[in-house]
């Protein structure tokens, strides 16, 4: 197999690595970096769990390829709370958002992307911002409600 | 994933994307990834180099100049949406990129992307063939603009030649113009559509009219079209479009929907988006974005 070196930043540091040109990411971030907060569920773009930023934008890393993110930087869950629980976990803590937990560090990320640009978003997009991260516990009104708890 | 050794490439100048193209087997090219890397994965494609073009300048254009809108091969559905150019000359071209997928794929998807794919359900074939768009190609053979309606010639089929890019699409201004895009999803937010539809008014209320999801290929509805222009739009009138949308359409039954329900919801998605497009022409109508179904 043919492998080339990338180098990216991942969470604030320099990650430098040997990749194949058909290595997926999010394959990457999990059994050789050893970042498990973006899953595989549908592993096609569909249900959201695998989702990262990619310089500032969230992505479906299911459908990345590795060698793409050569130079570019990732934020996972993991570099988003650095120290502990952002405003917008406790958030979720507090109104029992998740009950199995999978589909949460992708929801965070989207939510988080969507406060960025609009610290005080209305429901409607707030469903269209999370509108690709699939969860099959919770019925979503607990995830909306923590949002628009936080931002009040 | 495949068993054929892949290379990767991400040039920076066109040229040079031409030319490995041009001494590869089976080149296939990469902007956002979120239909190729699928492809790849389900076996569908086996290609043994990806050009990825994100890295090429030019590609990443999107410009508005004398009354032409460009839209280079590597700009994405978001920065569609959050663009003035559009917000201001094509306010539809937001209206239909936020109905595609999620936001997590339209963060990378591109246009170009969608209507090389060319999946009978896109919902950027419609809006390319109404506004008689043009895809803009280089290849071995020089520079050609192929009219939308030629481009797609069936399922996941276009007329891209081989060791062929797209740059990009160019559309003409009409005018000032009232248009809405309409798509039949199962739910609101990243379902694929059933049936979409785009209508634009022009001055002189000539209208042009194009239908997704219900063909092969997008459908230029000209019958519609014959009938309505220059003409003020009434409940009647309606009636007698909605007849011939029978002729102009041919929806299939599948997991999304049978064939029934799409030709029945084509026609109310019409008459709503005939009002629409008309009272957006005229300075009023819902805003864009919002949901008429």
């Amino acid at each position: 197999m043919m492998y080339k070196e990338i180098n990216f930043i991942l969470n604030g540091e320099n990650v430098n690595l040997q990749v194949s040109p058909d290595e997926i990411l999010l394959e990457v971030l999990r059994e050789k970096l050893g970042v498990k907060s973006p899953k595989c569920g549908c592993n096609k773009g569909d249900c959201g769990t695998c989702t990262v930023i990619l310089n500032g934008k969230t992505v479906r890393s299911c459908l990345v390829l590795a060698i793409e993110v050569d130079n570019q930087e990732i934020v996972t869950l993991e570099g988003l709370m650095g120290n502990g629980l952002t405003p917008l976990q406790e958030s979720f803590l507090k109104n029992n958002s998740f009950q199995c937990g999978f589909c949460a560090p992708g929801i965070i990320l989207s939510a988080t992307e969507l406060l960025g640009r609009n610290s005080k978003p209305e429901k409607k997009e707030i469903q269209e911002a999370i509108a690709g991260n699939l969860c099959r516990c919770s019925g979503y009104s607990p995830i909306i409600d923590a949002i628009i708890d936080l931002t009040n | 994933m495949s068993e054929i050794q892949l290379d990767y490439a991400k040039p920076k100048l066109l040229n040079e994307a031409l030319d490995i193209i041009s001494k590869s087997i089976n080149p296939y090219i990469l902007a956002g990834g979120t239909d190729l890397i699928d492809m790849i994965k389900e076996g569908l494609v086996q290609p043994d180099m990806i050009i990825d073009l994100k890295g090429i300048e030019q590609f990443h254009q999107l410009s508005f100049k004398n009354d032409a809108l460009f839209i280079g091969a590597g700009v994405t559905f978001s920065e569609l949406i959050e663009s003035k150019i559009i917000k201001e000359h094509f306010p539809v071209i937001s209206e239909l990129s936020r109905t595609v997928a999620s936001l997590g794929i339209r963060n990378r998807a591109t246009l170009v992307g969608n209507i090389c794919s060319a999946v009978p359900c896109m919902d950027s074939g419609p809006l390319l063939v109404a506004y008689d768009a043009l895809i803009m190609t280089v290849g071995p053979k020089g520079e050609r603009s192929v009219p939308a309606e030629k481009w797609f010639i069936g399922s996941r089929k276009t007329a891209i030649e081989k060791g062929e890019i797209v740059i990009g699409i160019s559309i003409s201004s009409p005018g000032k113009h009232g248009s809405c895009f309409v798509k039949l999803g199962r739910y609101e937010g990243e379902d694929l559509a059933q049936v979409n539809l785009i209508i634009l008014a022009l001055k002189n209320y000539i209208f042009k009219v194009s239908f997704g999801s219900v063909a092969p290929v997008p459908v230029r509805a000209k019958k519609i079209e014959q009938l309505i222009n220059g003409k003020v739009i009434t409940t009647s009138l309606i009636e007698e479009a909605c007849k011939l949308i029978e002729k102009e359409i041919s929806p299939i039954t599948d997991i999304r929907a049978t064939k029934e329900y799409r030709m029945h919801m084509a026609k109310i998605m019409f008459e709503r988006g005939l009002n629409a497009a008309v009272s957006r022409l005229n300075g009023s109508g819902p805003e864009y974005g919002k949901n008429l179904l």
